[in-house]
């Protein structure tokens, strides 16, 4: 594997998660328990469908084959995305939203600081653009883990199950492979080994003032996106999304 | 041990932005926050969408004391007719400068 | 001062286009009829959400996905708007939630239709967002500061929504047939409902005089209506669409087009709560609502913990 090609499927996998998550967010809009959240939410979600259109486009650019910022996200197939499991989670309720929401954003937060740093002129500036984004999310969420975690009785049972949910997705969040140590060697993005240094004493202390418990899982966590291989999710995300757009392939929109 | 709010939809803040960096903080609106800082993020989410804001405020709305309609006439129309607080009142000889 | 004496400044005050302030004594029916009217606008604004949310999910391109979040966003934030505005009042969200949960309150009624292709998207920010634009530009020079004030800033922030509609209508019109048959059954099915949307016709209309009177509203549902249908004529022309209304034609003399019966049967069918929609657009409110009240709770739980934590600390 070369470093365009690294470099490419890396964006890709960025763009991806940006793209699912967003997806995802999109789906509350209107259906909050208060206005002001769901603003607040919709905010997130265009800040990541945002972030994708970026991504996606710049990776079409380095593969230099023509293909749009809409080719990647309306006409791949399941198994060719590559967004981590976590984002594909279903919304559930507002515990379950803002838990899968929280554990990302502290990733996404660490991660993107560090690529500020990157020899890619243009992940570098995508990071720091983007970083001011993610900041923002990653305390909204915080916040919100706090205040339900320690709200009442049946909120903090709701974050708890949200949590219990939601945490065997973050193992993979930290997962390298031959893209990472190819990108790692030309100083391009950080080894995901420093991030989740980063991530875990941060998620952990945050959860403890929720007064929340992280799950045992004995050890085992969820895996596969890396290899394209998605929770059940996925697929139905896939199939709302694209279904228009596929229907009339021809068509400007 | 569960409070029950009286209001669920938390209470009402006004919200003040400054626009721009140096100039005052003006009234944009009102947002419903359980405390002050969701009130902020939601006066950020609601009010700055369209880069409005460098700055914002929020104060509960029941602390704001207001002037009532019947205080206006005794409030304000004294300012009437004290126009010698105001420069133009008083007369320049010509060529004097800087006053 | 007897009250016929303060009403009678009142309306002097109103005729000489000062603006009425929330704590300035109003008669009670000024009162009352802003509360309707304002808190039914938020309602509008929220119930509106709907439809249109219904694509967020299915958008055909990432851009217009963005474009259909954030505009779907404003109508969050106008319907914050004017339920701030209505508060001024003293009446406060919480019972005027309550008010549209209940079926009490109504919401403008073309949302009780259901948006069934993606050319809804650009049928509803063309169409009905330019009725509203035309209606509301004319609210914002009312009475009432604080409600034309939010009518001022919802103007603003309407009109891209207005655009970004008719630049769906305009690209599917351009494209290839299916799409142009798209853009042409959207308009047959937004065109009438968009129409009746400015409100039943002057001689039909029981709360006109009085809120012309108070300057609640300025012009006449059919003056504003008309307003409309001189707009957007032509430009479904532009598009190479065709207006559903074999009478419309340009009247030379008086420079207006002039429309077809209106068919105030259907109107009134689905005002009456048997619109295509209607019980799935209060449900989704309802269900919302109840979702929401243990986060709600749980925010209002965690504010008292801290104040008193505070105390204690203190």
């Amino acid at each position: 594997m070369n470093k365009e090609e690294a470099l490419q499927a890396y964006l890709i996998r960025l763009g991806d998660n940006a793209l699912i998550l967003g997806q995802r967010l999109g789906e509350w809009c209107g259906h909050a328990h208060q206005l002001e959240s769901d603003i607040a939410l919709t905010n997130v979600a265009l800040d990541n469908v945002g972030q994708s259109r970026n991504l996606l486009t710049e990776a079409g650019r380095i593969e230099d084959k023509g293909r749009t910022e809409d080719d990647f996200a309306f006409f791949r197939k399941e198994q060719e995305f590559r967004n981590n499991l976590l984002v594909e989670q279903e919304n559930g309720n507002f515990a379950q939203t803002i838990t899968r929401q929280y554990l990302f954003d502290v990733f996404q937060f660490h991660l993107y600081k560090a690529l500020t740093e990157s020899k890619d002129e243009f992940l570098a500036g995508f990071a720091e653009k983007s970083l001011k984004e993610v900041t923002y999310h990653r305390k909204l969420s915080g916040d919100w883990m706090v205040r339900l975690g320690d709200g009442t009785d049946e909120s903090h049972a709701k974050m708890q199950e949200a949590l219990d949910i939601m945490w065997p997705f973050t193992g993979e969040l930290f997962e390298m492979t031959e893209i990472d140590e190819v990108l790692i060697a030309e100083g391009i993005v950080p080894s995901l080994k420093d991030i989740e240094e980063k991530w875990r004493p941060e998620v952990e202390a945050v959860i403890d003032e929720a007064t929340l418990a992280i799950p045992d899982t004995m050890g085992y966590m969820a895996r596969g996106s890396r290899d394209g291989h998605h929770t059940e999710y996925l697929g139905y995300i896939l199939a709302e999304m694209q279904a228009l757009p596929r229907s009339m392939p021809d068509a400007k929109w | 041990m569960t409070e029950k709010p009286e209001n669920d939809q938390g209470q009402l803040w006004e919200v003040f932005i400054q626009a721009k960096p140096g100039i005052a903080h003006k009234h944009a609106g009102s947002v419903h926050a359980h405390d002050a800082e969701m009130a902020l993020a939601s006066a950020r989410d609601v009010y700055t969408r369209r880069r409005e804001g460098t700055s914002i405020w929020v104060v509960p709305s029941n602390m704001i004391a207001a002037t009532t309609e019947q205080d206006a006439d005794s409030f304000f129309d004294p300012a009437d007719d004290k126009a010698y607080r105001h420069p133009t009142f008083y007369t320049v000889p010509e060529g004097v400068k800087y006053l | 001062m007897d009250t016929a004496e303060r009403e009678k400044q009142f309306q002097e005050k109103i005729d000489s286009g000062l603006k009425v302030e929330a704590k300035e004594w109003m008669p009670e029916n000024y009162r009352k009829q802003l509360m309707r009217m304002i808190s039914q606008h938020a309602h509008s604004e929220i119930v509106g959400m709907l439809p249109e949310g219904n694509w967020i999910t299915r958008a055909p391109s990432l851009r217009r996905k963005a474009v259909l979040l954030a505009k779907v966003q404003d109508e969050a934030g106008h319907g914050l708007y004017l339920y701030s505005a209505a508060e001024t009042l003293g009446i406060d969200r919480k019972t005027m939630i309550d008010q549209l949960l209940s079926g009490k309150a109504k919401y403008s009624s073309i949302f009780n239709y259901p948006t069934i292709s993606w050319a809804d998207m650009g049928a509803i920010g063309w169409l009905v967002d330019g009725a509203a634009i035309v209606n509301q530009t004319m609210l914002a020079r009312g009475s009432y500061g604080p409600y034309s004030r939010a009518m001022v800033r919802i103007c603003k922030e309407e009109s891209f929504h207005n655009r970004q509609g008719y630049e769906i209508i305009y690209q599917l019109a351009k494209g290839t047939p299916e799409q142009k048959e798209m853009a042409q059954d959207a308009l047959n099915r937004w065109w009438w409902p968009s129409i009746q949307m400015l409100g039943p016709s002057d001689a039909q209309s029981k709360n006109s005089d009085e809120t012309m009177r108070w300057r609640i509203k300025v012009e006449s549902n059919d003056t504003v209506r008309q307003r409309f249908i001189d707009r957007t004529v032509p430009q479904a022309e532009a598009a190479g669409l065709t207006i559903p209304d074999p009478d419309l034609k340009y009247n030379e003399e008086t420079e207006h087009w002039e429309i077809g019966e209106i068919e105030w049967t259907e109107f009134y069918r689905v005002i009456k709560g048997h619109g295509p929609c209607n019980r799935k657009r209060l449900k989704a409110r309802q269900d919302a609502e109840r979702e929401g009240q243990w986060v709600r709770e749980a925010a209002a739980a965690y504010a008292g913990k801290q104040r008193a934590r505070a105390v204690k600390a203190a």
